[in-house]
């Protein structure tokens, strides 16, 4: 019988060093009990589990990780971190790499994702408050989506659908701004 | 009494129908909810998701804001209680003097479903019922963000909260058990993977369904948005009829009251919740 050709990967341990300093967390308690992956929401999304996330960083396998849609499809729920035997933060892990992400100008596996999220934080830095009327429109701009939904013309029932809300009286025409805005911007600017 | 208030981005708009009956059961046991000044967004998933000074600081600003006001503060949704009790937690802690804000935690920050909840809050409430809610039957939706991580929350029974149920019971509800109370329904996710939410909020349906109940009761203004707007598209990828209406617990305490106002925060849905009100003679 021929034996079967075991990969070799190279353990590094830089990566885990970096998290672990970075986010304070300690990843190297994770004994791989799985539980995190076992009650975790959006495994069927995920090409990594919470576990192999975890078990990924021990070895150190930093672009795999950086590279998948786990870490942005993490739906933040907090449900890995509350269960976890060894009160390791998983979800503040998730946290940590899409920032890591962020902070490099890296791509991300899901970019609608991360697209959203930035729309969102522009319209906080703009305003003070977050515009939800404004906020659709300039993600489907940003991100390309309404070429997606134009095609598929899932955009006919996402307009209908903001009609019906307009008319239900859920929409604002007219965002509002908070006097603090300087203060705002200068935690932004604080932050980079 | 007096409390601070802070609403958040969406209680300004899409969640008209909450913010409008929260101000009528607060009004309605004396509490004076007083917003807090020129307060800010509290950065949600998106500042968590994409930087970690700002995901502290944005919340920071608030709690500061708040405690100069000097009252404990009132915060109606859970994602922005969650992101003000990390913020409370970081700010608190020495290794990160770095911080911009100050809070001493002189102030307590809740969650106004537990505020509402607590005992003596419960008796007030209950002794204005005119009607009760007997013959609905519905299940309590908590979320994830008012409960968990416990360690930032403060909640110990954070996998099987009681405080909506407890609540709903006193107001005469048929209040059915299940075991995903605080499932996640995906709501970061509405925009850019309506996908996902779709999977978890038809699975979230399905056990509803199961536990025998007919409406769904929320104290997340996310929650209620996800579960209740894309009920229709849901029904049609998934070949399924479902007409199950998601009332903030709020409305259900005005309904029990016999709130006048409480049809037009209804007619905000869009879920019709109003028939089967009608059906119960309860509107
Ligand atoms: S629950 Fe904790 S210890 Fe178990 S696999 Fe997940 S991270 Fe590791
Ligand atoms: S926080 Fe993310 S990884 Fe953890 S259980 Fe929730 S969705 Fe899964």
């Amino acid at each position: 019988m021929e034996k079967p050709e075991l990969e070799c990967i190279e353990m590094n341990s830089g990566f885990i060093n970096e998290i672990e300093e970075g986010s304070g967390i300690k990843v190297s308690a994770c004994f791989q009990c799985r539980k995190c992956t076992n009650g975790c929401p959006v495994t069927f999304a995920m090409d990594l589990y919470p576990d192999q996330v975890m078990r990924y960083i021990q070895l150190g396998l930093k672009q795999e990780i950086r590279e998948s849609a786990t870490i942005w499809v993490c739906a933040s729920c907090e449900t890995c971190t509350t269960r976890c035997p060894n009160e390791i933060d998983i979800a503040g892990v998730m946290d940590f790499l899409k920032q890591s992400v962020v902070k490099e100008k890296g791509q991300a596996a899901e970019d609608k994702v991360l697209a959203f999220h930035q729309i969102f934080m522009d319209d906080i830095r703009k305003r003070g408050r977050v515009f939800e009327t404004g906020l659709v429109g300039k993600y489907m701009l940003h991100s390309g989506d309404w070429v997606t939904k134009l095609k598929d013309r899932s955009i006919l029932d996402e307009m209908l659908l903001g009609w019906t809300m307009f008319r239900k009286g859920r929409l604002n025409l007219f965002p509002k701004r908070i006097k603090g805005k300087a203060e705002i911007e200068k935690l932004f600017n604080n932050s980079l | 009494m007096k409390v601070s208030y802070y609403p958040g981005c969406s209680l300004e708009a899409t969640a008209r129908d909450y913010r409008e009956s929260i101000a009528y059961v607060c009004g309605g046991l004396g509490i004076d909810l007083e917003e807090i000044p020129d307060w800010s967004c509290c950065g949600a998933t998106a500042a968590h998701s994409t930087d970690e000074s700002l995901s502290i600081a944005l919340p920071g600003r608030n709690l500061t804001l708040a405690e100069k006001i000097g009252l404990d503060v009132v915060v109606p949704c859970p994602m922005c209680f969650n992101r003000l009790k990390t913020a409370e937690h970081e700010i608190q802690k020495k290794t990160r003097k770095e911080l911009p804000h100050h809070f001493s935690g002189k102030i307590k920050v809740w969650d106004l479903l537990d505020f509402l909840s607590r005992p003596d809050r419960l008796s007030q409430i209950q002794a204005k019922v005119q009607q009760p809610l007997k013959d609905l039957s519905v299940v309590c939706y908590y979320g994830c963000m008012a409960n968990r991580p416990p360690r930032i929350t403060g909640v110990d029974q954070y996998e099987n909260p009681q405080n909506m149920d407890t609540l709903l019971k006193a107001l005469g509800t048929q209040v059915q058990d299940w075991s995903y109370k605080t499932d996640c329904c995906g709501a970061s996710h509405t925009i850019a993977r309506p996908d996902i939410v779709h999977t978890l909020v038809q699975r979230l349906y399905e056990r509803v369904l199961d536990a025998g109940a007919e409406a769904i009761v929320v104290s997340c203004q996310m929650c209620q948005a996800n579960l209740d707007m894309p009920q229709a598209t849901i029904a049609e990828i998934f070949r399924k009829q479902y007409h199950l209406p998601v009332y903030y617990f709020t409305e259900l305490i005005g309904v029990s009251w016999k709130a006048l106002e409480a049809k037009t925060w209804l007619s905000r849905h869009m879920v019709d919740p109003q028939t089967l009100l009608k059906r119960k003679g309860l509107i």
